[in-house]
């Protein structure tokens, strides 16, 4: 078998594998780097400090899988039902369903709690479109 | 076996939907499919409740441009509605957000001025707002439920689900609602925003909420709060020892374009400035 034009057509191939692959080899280490939302705010600490141990309105691993919708059901709640207070089965404590006055009262590290986790998985939820995100120090950025 | 394309798709759907249905249903959490349980959340205890929300605008106790700029600012900035302004500082008209503001009595109450009607009721701007109606056209119209009915009468919007179709501006007699043709926070000032409170997106329709959220937690609406003393009086209209209900059914009151029987929630005393 003879190959014709054989050294331009390897040469392409291995231009073409060398391109396609790039973003492989560009991205070996950086993309792994793991997420690691922050849960360490002056709030969260109170609360530790208050009750011993931190946690949130439900479950660890409930929030971090099913958050999204317990937010869309607390929306459904408060604007359409007028119920604002959310009773929590994990701990069975009281808390305002509301994401500026709520969620991010304790997670007021937005940057290092909801966009670490976003931003890794290239979710972008629009909740800040109009909520208005907490303030935080620029240094936070990076 | 023959198969015509008919049947094949059916037995390819039913055999999708049992099993990729089945594996979905498995994987995810009951919250996905059954929502919350009612035990799960209750009202604020502190929430104000009426069957059914009301205000009267007493005229003739707004007496300066002061008193309606004060009620006007404490909506606007408790709600975070913009201010678009034009570069020479007039009011940008086009871009503009109203969720309470000032309209001539003409504009108000169309088809009751009169040629030799008082100078001064003619001339009077009036404190105009959504009317919280019984039988809303705007809720009619809306196709994706965004704005709805609460069972306490006011109507009430969802933003989150606001395609921004304008139907119900279309639909609103009083042009109580206001589109966001730009992004609204353009012209919001940082420092004066409300934190307890979102702005909207480009892209909404948005009006008065007669301050259901500060209702909730048992405050009066901002308005009546910063309004002059008994200029503003808001109350549940179905219980007969409200200050609404006793004004309502002792005073002659009138409502804007009620004869389009879309039952506003908003009565004027309309008294001159010397009696009322």
């Amino acid at each position: 078998m003879k190959l014709y034009d054989g050294g331009k057509i390897i040469i392409g191939l291995l231009i073409f594998v060398g391109i396609a692959t790039f973003p492989f080899y560009y991205n070996i280490g950086k993309v792994n780097a793991k997420p690691e939302p922050k849960v360490d705010t002056p709030a969260i600490q109170e609360w530790e400090k208050q009750y011993g141990k931190k946690e949130c309105v439900e479950s660890k691993e409930f929030m971090r899988t099913e958050h999204m919708q317990l937010i869309n059901l607390w929306r459904d709640s408060v604007v359409r039902n007028m119920n604002r207070q959310y009773i929590s089965t994990s701990n069975h404590k009281k808390f305002n369903m509301s994401l500026q006055n709520g969620c991010m009262q304790c997670h007021s590290n937005k940057k290092k709690f909801c966009d670490e986790c976003h931003n890794y998985m290239a979710v972008k939820p629009f909740c800040w479109d109009c909520h208005i995100q907490p303030k935080e120090k620029e240094e936070n950025k990076s | 076996m023959s198969m015509d394309r008919r049947q094949f798709l059916k037995i390819a759907g039913i055999s999708s939907i049992l099993g990729f249905g089945a594996s979905v249903a498995n994987a995810t959490h009951p919250i996905w499919v059954k929502g919350l349980d009612p035990s799960q959340v209750e009202p604020n205890k502190d929430a104000l409740t009426a069957k059914r929300w009301a205000m009267v605008v007493d005229m003739s106790k707004f007496k300066t441009d002061e008193d309606f700029k004060k009620t006007i600012d404490a909506c606007h900035l408790t709600h975070n509605v913009p201010d678009f302004r034009n570069p020479d500082g007039s009011v940008d008209t086009r871009k503009e957000i109203k969720w309470i503001w000032k309209a001539a009595y003409e504009n108000a109450f169309p088809g009751q001025p009169n040629k030799f009607m008082d100078e001064h009721l003619k001339e009077m701007p009036f404190l105009v707002l959504c009317n919280h109606c019984d039988n809303p056209p705007c809720v009619r119209v809306c196709p994706t439920k965004a704005t709805f009915k609460l069972p306490n009468g006011i109507t009430m919007q969802d933003m989150h689900r606001c395609i921004g179709c304008r139907f119900c501006m279309a639909g609103c007699p009083y042009g109580a609602r206001s589109f966001n043709w730009v992004d609204p926070r353009k012209a919001i000032n940082p420092e004066r925003e409300n934190k307890e409170y979102p702005t909207r997106t480009k892209g909404v329709v948005e009006k008065c909420t007669f301050c259901s959220e500060r209702l909730e937690i048992g405050k009066m609406p901002a308005c009546v709060e910063a309004a002059p003393k008994g200029g503003l009086v808001f109350g549940d209209i179905e219980d007969p020892n409200s200050e609404v209900r006793k004004i309502v059914s002792t005073k002659y009151t009138i409502r804007r374009k009620s004869d389009l029987g879309t039952g506003p929630a908003v009565y004027y005393l309309i008294g001159g400035s010397d009696h009322a």
